[in-house]
């Protein structure tokens, strides 16, 4: 659990963040988005206080960090494990002795560090390659080493900086399905620092997103793919490039505005109307356990536009008409 | 000014029984000192890095201090730095001759000349590798043993090999002052008895521990590097 209360940070007169408020539930995923020079990492690092705030608390598990002794932080912060960009292993330590650094720091003994390194390059599937240096793994090998490490001291709460950047869908999908594993099986609270949509869209739970050191835009996820006037629902489900229409249709785009439309809706619609219905693109996905769709169809110009309108509302959707051929032609561009 | 004119003086088969006497006073003395310099000037580098602003308690003016003392240090040609302290040279070591003599300028100019190769081996660790001990809840001392310098320890290698190396040479400019070794012989029997047998003996002997020390160092360097 997580509490960021008016949390501002600055450099010199350049405020980097601005009076952030932001709480994550336990054991949920929270995704932080926002493009680059953001203020992302530097929150990051303040939850953890490798930086300290200009202003402002922050409470994990409930205690309050800012007002924490060099002692007493150094034990907060094993509660807290972080992943960090480019995984940030050791070069001189094997997959399996940079896993057990922080458990060393903690002055563990052999038996007990050996036991606990196997069952975390387990858990992230690298056993085969403990005793590889990093120069000798791939980037996704290195940041799932990266994870097993944020993991080592049991942390209740595990912080990732841009964990999947520039990794390949598959090995991407692999270490989301371990994050959301975390959640799921041991009630990791997660945060997650991204500018991947897709990263949000399949494992979070909640999503804020920060500009210019504000959040800018905040909400469960499933909500936010709902919104129709958002700059944030645009991006986790952007329209799709559509081909235009043939002559006697007009394009219509659609948006879920429910988080249970029925999937039976396309012949549904059809058979109400008594036209035929032109898919021409679309995106249809379950976003943090509702279904979400955005799609671009074409309709006979013969019908009345509120007729359309009532129809696609009746099954939770939200239509509207796209006036001019430039719309889509930009859209498509 | 006399012109020095070598020639072959002792018989080669002489050579052994002067040459690994000087060798052994010369190993002596590099071997002290080189203990003397890591004891001293590895902490002092440690000290100079982590009180910088990169550092793991920066604090300037204490940075200030230690890094002065470092550059005093350094500042002096070595021959001149040896003279200069003959009166503190005999204050410690009651003598002002001989390997004892020759330990303390010697030492004098390695502590802070490690300390900064020291200094730059830990600064050529990424910082981003300090903050993963910071973040898991490591002591200072955890970080500057577990990641500082087990992240450095190529470069410190590298320091150390031309920090030995470096020493070879004051030993024989100590020679100079009669601390014996090979430089010791090299002038005192070569040059100015004009036996240019033991002068090209010393000589070799002197070019290859140097080439025999820098080829480890950096086969020790390359096998630390994975
Ligand atoms: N130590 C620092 N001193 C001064 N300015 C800093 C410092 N660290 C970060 N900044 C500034 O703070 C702003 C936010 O940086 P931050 O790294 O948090 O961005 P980000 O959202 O993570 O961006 P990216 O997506 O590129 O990683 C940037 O303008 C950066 O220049
Ligand atoms: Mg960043």
């Amino acid at each position: 659990m997580i509490e960021i209360t008016a949390l501002t940070k600055r450099y010199g007169s350049h405020t980097v963040l601005d009076n952030i408020d932001f709480t994550v539930e336990p054991g949920s995923i929270a995704a932080i988005v926002g493009p680059s020079g953001a203020g992302k990492s530097t929150l990051f690092r303040c939850v953890n206080l490798l930086e300290r705030p200009t202003s402002g608390t922050i409470r994990v598990d409930g205690q309050e960090l800012t007002n924490l002794s060099r002692r007493e932080l150094r034990v907060a912060r094993r509660a807290i494990g972080t992943v960090f960009q480019s995984a940030n292993l050791l070069r001189r330590l094997t997959a399996a002795q940079n896993v057990a650094l922080p458990l060393e720091f903690l002055r563990l003994s052999d038996e007990e560090i050996h036991r606990r390194v196997r069952e975390l390059l387990e858990r992230v599937d690298m056993l085969h390659r403990a005793n590889h240096y990093p120069g000798q793994l791939s980037g996704g090998q290195r940041q799932r080493i990266g994870i097993a490490r944020g993991l080592a001291t049991r942390p209740s709460v595990l912080l990732a900086d841009e964990a999947t950047s520039g990794l390949d869908p598959e090995t991407t999908g692999s270490i989301l399905r371990l994050l959301a594993g975390l959640r799921d099986d041991l009630g990791v609270t997660i945060v997650v620092i991204t500018h991947e949509m897709d990263v949000v869209r399949s494992v979070a739970d909640v999503v804020a997103q920060i500009d210019h050191g504000r959040i800018v835009e905040y909400g469960r996820v499933g909500d936010v793919v709902r919104r129709s006037d958002s700059a944030l629902s645009t991006a986790l489900l952007p329209d799709q490039p559509a081909p235009r229409p043939s002559a006697d249709e007009v394009v219509w785009r659609l948006r879920y505005a429910d988080a249970t439309v029925d999937p039976n809706w396309l012949s549904r619609i059809s058979r109400e109307l008594g036209t035929d219905i032109a898919l021409l693109s679309g995106l249809v996905e379950t976003v943090g356990g509702d279904r979400a769709g955005r799609l671009t169809v074409g309709i006979s110009a013969q019908l009345p536009a509120g007729k359309v309108t009532r129809a696609f509302a009746a099954c939770g959707i939200r239509a509207h008409m796209t006036e001019t051929a430039d719309e889509l032609a930009g859209v498509a561009s | 000014m006399t012109t020095h004119v070598l020639a072959l003086g002792t018989p080669w088969s002489g050579v052994p029984a002067l040459l690994f006497p000087a060798f052994g006073q010369s190993a002596e003395m590099v071997g002290i000192v080189m203990a003397i310099v890591i004891l001293l000037g590895g902490p002092l580098g440690v000290l100079i890095f982590n009180t910088s602003p990169r550092g793991l308690a920066p604090h300037a003016q204490v940075n200030a201090v230690v890094s002065w003392i470092a550059n005093l240090g350094r500042s002096l040609p070595f021959l001149v730095l040896m003279a200069t302290i003959i009166p503190f040279t005999q204050l410690v070591v009651g003598t002002t001759i001989g390997i004892k003599a020759a330990i303390i300028p010697m030492s004098l100019a390695g502590i802070p000349f490690f300390a900064r190769l020291m200094e730059n081996a830990i600064r050529e660790v990424p910082p981003e590798m300090l903050d993963v001990g910071v973040a898991s809840g490591a002591s200072r001392w955890q970080i500057i043993r577990s990641i500082q310098l087990t992240e450095a320890l190529p470069g410190i290698v590298a320091g150390l090999t031309l920090n030995i190396i470096a020493m070879i040479e004051y030993s024989a400019i100590a020679g100079a002052i009669g601390a014996g070794g090979l430089g010791y012989l090299a002038i005192n029997d070569g040059y100015e008895q004009f036996d240019g047998t033991i002068m090209i003996a010393c000589i070799a002997l002197l070019i290859l521990i140097v080439q025999v020390i820098q080829f480890t160092g950096d086969r020790a360097v390359r096998s630390l590097l994975h």
